[in-house]
């Protein structure tokens, strides 16, 4: 069984006056049918470059230097913009942070969806209307038939997200790609988006690639995790078993550094440092400089995910070199 | 922890905010202005809030965007005038007409922003800007004495005194916030106002410099106002939480108390949006509506639109904050034993 998104060796590098910036580099991952990916790293770590990879919206001089995406068996990198346009849409979806930059100001929100649902679907104007209805009272908008003519800047942050989502999934897609969607929400308005996209990926049977920087989010939802750090994947595996075992330092001092309610520490434990720049990735394992574990090995030498003794949790993490090759 | 030795009730606290409102008076296009004679809507941003913090401890002013916390930083810390109330420091009223800008109390106080990028002049070094307020206040007898305080400073927030020389924009984001730490401390003060210190930071980020904030809060004996929206840095570094909802108080507890025991039918709504890491699977009550527009803040109670236990008094009446076991709460149900 091939999963329905498959991301090989993916490099994605940004020519500029001084060199070439390696933002995201090696990195793999697949995403079966209906499941939730959740993609977790802190800014600069690389996950929303690889989902914009993916969606093919990768701002130039951004390029995808090496490695393969591969949707339903078709390779996506490389396809021309009108092809991978028609499939953006119609197979994947896209939902950003900021729902006010990503619906069109000047054009109704009826007029946007009965585009997107005449753009990729068969449905005449008037049945992509009434569809347009459906969809807003599937996401949550209390009074559809009248709101449908309403413009985006006449709906409150919350609203216009569930209008976001309406768009992303209006041609049923198989995948959504959900970047940051409710980063600019308030707490009270986030936990509604949440379930809102939890029931309908789960009626849909819709994959998401969830990218944030909110383990909380993360943890709502997703069924598996890709922790990112320096443009790397550090671990991934299924939710339960990176949330409560991690495996990776880097992942372990994340997990720790997070306040949690019920719990009474004095001081959090951190992660010393910070994530470095781009330009000064240091050779070895990225993380090193700031590993309470590290070794001679990890200075000099990359490692690769690798299993870690768990089934289907993998971490790039030397420590898990030695247990495998101990047998 | 500070919290553990609970100040005796006969020292007056450090900070005692008296029925404090702040209104805005909204621009109106001119035209309307001159043929609509149409009066400016008034934002009521912050209404009616009274709350005191003690010596050594954290107040946290928890709750969503436009829920007035950060009005109630900047009237407290002067960069607002308050339209009606009192704030009292030290026993005093900041706000003595007869008095311009008390520059005493203003040394004692000093204020950390949001957003550490915005917060600090890229065109200064960062010596000059941890300088600034010791050089306002004068506070330095010379260069020398100037030049050693900073370096001191430095070192107090995990810097070294070397970083003096260089520009904010060779810092991170989390060292920047250092720097703005440095600066609110460079005038000696006993009180500080923390506006989302830590929501610009990344989380392994955000541990450091909560960590920082409490050990200087242990060994300089401070004293801070903290406003967030995260509960769970809240529950972290407060002592008390006040929790707030278009521009008035509906709870004010002690930590435990109101993240155990929670009243107010808002705070048990916050306290149920917050993530579970734990993963228990735990169901939650479905959280419904948003917070109104604040130039038409609902009758009544203003939260009654999306609460659970509104009565018809909720819809007519304010209610007003009565202490009801531990805690503060402003609300019928409460009252009348509803919940």
């Amino acid at each position: 069984m091939t999963a329905l998104l498959e991301v090989d060796r993916l490099r994605i590098e940004f020519p500029t006056r001084r060199g070439i910036l390696v933002a995201v580099d090696d990195v793999s991952f697949s995403i079966e049918e209906g499941e939730v990916l959740g993609v977790v790293g802190e800014s600069g770590a690389g996950k929303s470059v690889t989902g914009a990879a993916v969606i093919g919206l990768l701002e130039p001089p951004g390029r995808i230097g090496r490695g393969d995406i591969r949707f339903e068996g078709r390779q996506l990198n490389g396809l021309p913009h009108e092809v991978m346009r028609r499939i953006r849409g119609a197979k994947i979806g896209a939902i950003f942070q900021d729902p006010l930059t990503s619906l069109n100001p000047i054009y109704s929100i009826g007029r946007q969806l009965t585009e997107t649902l005449t753009t990729h679907t068969d449905l005449s104007p008037a049945q992509a209307r009434s569809r347009a209805i459906d969809l807003l009272n599937e996401v949550g908008i209390p009074a559809a038939e009248r709101r449908v003519d309403s413009y985006p800047h006449e709906f409150s942050g919350g609203m216009r997200q569930r209008v976001v989502i309406a768009l992303a999934i209006c041609a049923n897609p198989r995948l959504i790609i959900a970047d940051e969607p409710t980063t600019a929400l308030d707490v009270s308005i986030q936990a509604q988006i949440i379930g809102l996209l939890k029931d309908l990926c789960h009626e849909h049977r819709t994959a998401i690639m969830l990218i944030t920087h909110d383990m909380g989010v993360i943890a709502e939802m997703s069924d598996r995790v890709a922790v990112m750090y320096a443009g790397r994947i550090a671990e991934i595996g299924p939710l339960q078993d990176v949330v409560k075992s991690p495996k990776h330092p880097y992942t372990v001092g994340l997990m720790d550094s997070i306040p949690k309610v019920g719990q009474e520490k004095d001081q959090l434990s951190h992660i010393r440092g910070a994530m470095p720049r781009l330009q000064e990735i240091p050779p070895g394992c990225p993380f090193h400089p700031r590993c309470p574990q590290a070794f001679d090995r990890c200075q000099v030498e990359r490692p690769d995910l690798m299993d870690t003794g768990h089934p289907r949790q993998t971490a790039s993490c030397w420590k898990y070199a030695r247990t495998a090759s101990h047998g | 922890m500070a919290n553990a030795t609970p100040t005796p009730p006969t020292s007056p606290p450090l900070l005692r905010v008296q029925e404090l409102s702040k209104y805005f008076v909204l621009s109106v296009p001119w035209l309307s202005r001159i043929f609509g004679r149409l009066s400016p809507p008034i934002l009521r941003a912050v209404d009616g809030v009274s709350f005191e913090i003690q010596r050594g401890q954290t107040f946290a002013l928890v709750g969503e965007s436009g829920c007035g916390k950060s009005t109630v930083a900047r009237v407290i810390v002067g960069l607002y005038y308050p339209t009606a109330g009192d704030i009292y420091f030290q026993g005093k009223s900041l706000e003595d007409p007869s008095v311009k800008s008390p520059p005493e109390s203003r040394t004692r106080m000093q204020m950390i922003f949001q957003d550490p990028y915005a917060s600090l002049d890229p065109r200064w070094r960062v010596r000059d800007i941890i300088a600034e307020p010791i050089r306002t206040f004068h506070l330095a007898k010379n260069r020398f004495e100037l030049g050693e305080r900073v370096s001191e400073l430095l070192l107090q927030v995990g810097l070294s005194p070397s970083d003096g020389e260089k520009y904010p924009h060779e810092f991170s984001g989390g060292q920047r916030q250092r720097i703005s730490i440095a600066r609110a401390l460079s005038s000696h003060p006993d009180f500080l106002v923390c506006d989302e210190p830590t929501s610009a930071l990344d989380v392994s980020v955000q541990a450091q410099i909560l960590n920082l904030m409490k050990e200087l809060q242990r060994r300089l004996g401070l004293t801070y106002l903290f406003i967030s929206h995260n509960l769970a840095v809240v529950n972290h570094i407060s002592d008390h939480v006040g929790v707030m909802y278009l521009g008035r108080l509906c709870e004010v507890a002690p930590k435990r108390t109101l993240f155990n025991q929670p009243q107010h039918p808002y705070t048990r709504l916050l306290l149920d949006t917050i993530p579970d890491l734990n993963l228990s699977g735990r169901r939650r009550q479905p959280v419904t509506g948003e917070v109104p527009n604040p130039i038409h803040p609902p009758s009544g109670c203003a939260f009654h639109p999306r609460c659970f236990a509104a009565g018809e008094r909720c819809r007519a009446e304010k209610p007003m904050p009565r202490s009801s076991k531990d805690s503060i709460v402003a609300c019928h149900a409460v009252e009348e034993g509803r919940l």
